[in-house]
């Protein structure tokens, strides 16, 4: 009971010895008003007290706050040991008495202005008139943008699909396919019913690469397929779905960016993206 | 003149023309700029200009960063660190201070603003260094004194209102000298500055300043 009654008394203490530390530390009081030996006395005093981890939290705050009054403390010598230190009380006492006129004449005795220079030269007129020679008018730079007119048409399949508007299949269709070839692919290569991204989008070149993560982004997005990702062992998992999944989510849907730069299909390339 | 001579007159040239023109919002070249510009031997250089500069009693100085002047010969390292200026290397007559723009009260605050912060470890409350100024100057005034002294890079201040010494006072003020002096103020004779009686109108192109400095 007496030690309990000793914790709780040796806690208070510890408790206002940080508060006054803290004021310490925000400049508030003078770091001279702590007695640190005292401090230290009294935190030895009831270390033998503590064996709960917030006991011992307690006390390594303490010794912590401590510290940083030393440190103050040491500062505050440090200071008074330069040559630059004055007594405020004093240098204030000098400043209000010390009329204007002898202030500016002490002032200008230790002023050094800096000397600086705002001034065209030759060279920077001449290269000044180049630039103004071939500056456009504001009524040309400034032109409204009219759009041009252009009358409504119809476009066809084969139109659209010269103009990389279209793909040359039917896009659900390319999709399904690139589904079929995802359940495939895992069936063959995979494991669990999954398989790593990269080694699903990953292609002989770049641009085939590019082209089957581009798909693979729909697929996740409608439903045939989803992405199992490990953030601590930095690894992401395609998995297929049997029949696309068509319900509607209950949960908030998350973007996954997954970047395919040169630089990783090269590392996927040498075998490197594991 | 020898080929070396000349490399040494070609890069003074072109040392002063970085120091004298503004290249920066602030002025002043960094270390590394010069490094660049005139190569490894810069301090060298500014040296050989500083030289020049004596006659015209002007001086190239040099501000370390965060004050640390190195306490033996500095390394390259902390010259490319420091910044660089020209500044007068002796010192203004209170006429000469207010031709380039200084009135005497203005000037007057200015010193006090910066002893009492020096005083006071390098920081002080703005409110205290506004009570000290009103018991020589209008309240009106002190508040303004304040913001063109900010604004100039004399002081600075942070969000709790507290001042403290900005670049250019590092720059151009002789900290150590003006507290010796202050402290020592009464054994020297008043030295005569023109006077400036209330509502004189000695205000030098303040403007110019003013739309310079924005």
């Amino acid at each position: 009971m007496q030690s309990v009654k000793n914790a709780k008394l040796g806690r208070e203490k510890l408790q206002r010895i940080i508060e006054m530390c803290m004021a310490i530390e925000a400049h508030a009081v003078d770091p001279f008003m702590l007695d640190v030996d005292d401090i230290i006395k009294v935190t030895k005093e009831y270390f033998p007290e503590w064996e709960k981890p917030e006991d011992l939290n307690l006390d390594a705050e303490t010794i912590h706050h401590l510290a940083s009054v030393i440190k103050l403390q040491s500062e505050w010598v440090k200071h008074r040991s330069t040559s630059l230190y004055t007594d405020p009380f004093l240098l204030e006492e000098k400043i209000t008495q010390t009329p204007k006129e002898d202030m500016v004449g002490v002032f200008l005795r230790t002023w050094h202005p800096i000397v600086e220079l705002e001034q065209i030269s030759v060279h920077s007129l001449a290269e000044a008139l180049r630039y103004w020679e071939t500056l456009l008018p504001l009524s040309e730079r400034w032109k409204e943008l009219a759009p041009d007119e252009i009358g409504t048409g119809f476009a066809t399949r084969d139109e659209l699909i010269k103009q990389r508007v279209l793909g040359d299949k039917l896009f659900s269709e390319e999709l399904e396919k690139f589904w079929l070839e995802l359940k495939e692919t895992v069936e063959k290569k995979g494991h669990e019913g999954k398989m790593r991204y990269w080694d699903f989008v990953g292609a002989e070149t770049y641009e085939d690469t590019v082209q089957r993560a581009f798909l693979t982004s729909f697929l996740i997005t409608y439903g045939y397929a989803t992405l199992e990702i490990h953030p601590l062992e930095e690894l992401t998992f395609i998995k297929p779905f049997e029949k696309p999944q068509t319900r509607i989510r209950t949960e908030q849907a998350v973007s996954v960016p997954i970047a395919v730069t040169y630089d990783d299909w090269q590392k996927w390339r040498r075998g490197e993206m594991d | 003149m020898s080929k070396r001579k000349g490399v040494y007159a070609a890069k003074v040239k072109r040392a002063t023309h970085m120091l004298f023109f503004r290249r920066h919002q602030k002025p002043g070249v960094k270390g590394w700029e010069l490094h660049k510009t005139l190569g490894a031997d810069y301090p060298k250089v500014l040296d050989v200009l500083d030289d020049y500069l004596k006659n015209l009693d002007l001086q190239v100085k040099t501000v370390f960063e965060e004050e640390k002047t190195p306490a033996a010969k500095p390394t390259l390292e902390e010259y490319d660190k420091a910044r660089f200026y020209v500044t007068l290397r002796g010192d203004l007559t209170p006429k000469e201070a207010k031709m380039i723009g200084w009135r005497i009260d203005d000037l007057a605050g200015l010193a006090v603003a910066i002893s009492y912060i020096i005083s006071k470890k390098g920081q002080a409350q703005r409110k205290d260094v506004e009570d000290l100024l009103c018991e020589k100057l209008p309240g009106w005034k002190v508040g303004l004194n304040i913001e063109r002294y900010i604004r100039y890079g004399y002081l600075n201040q942070d969000d709790n209102a507290q001042l403290y010494l900005d670049w250019r006072t590092r720059a151009e003020v002789d900290q150590k000298a003006l507290i010796d002096m202050l402290l020592n103020a009464e054994k020297q004779s008043t030295l005569p500055v023109a006077s400036s009686k209330e509502g004189e109108e000695e205000e030098f192109d303040e403007t110019g300043k003013e739309s310079e400095e924005d």
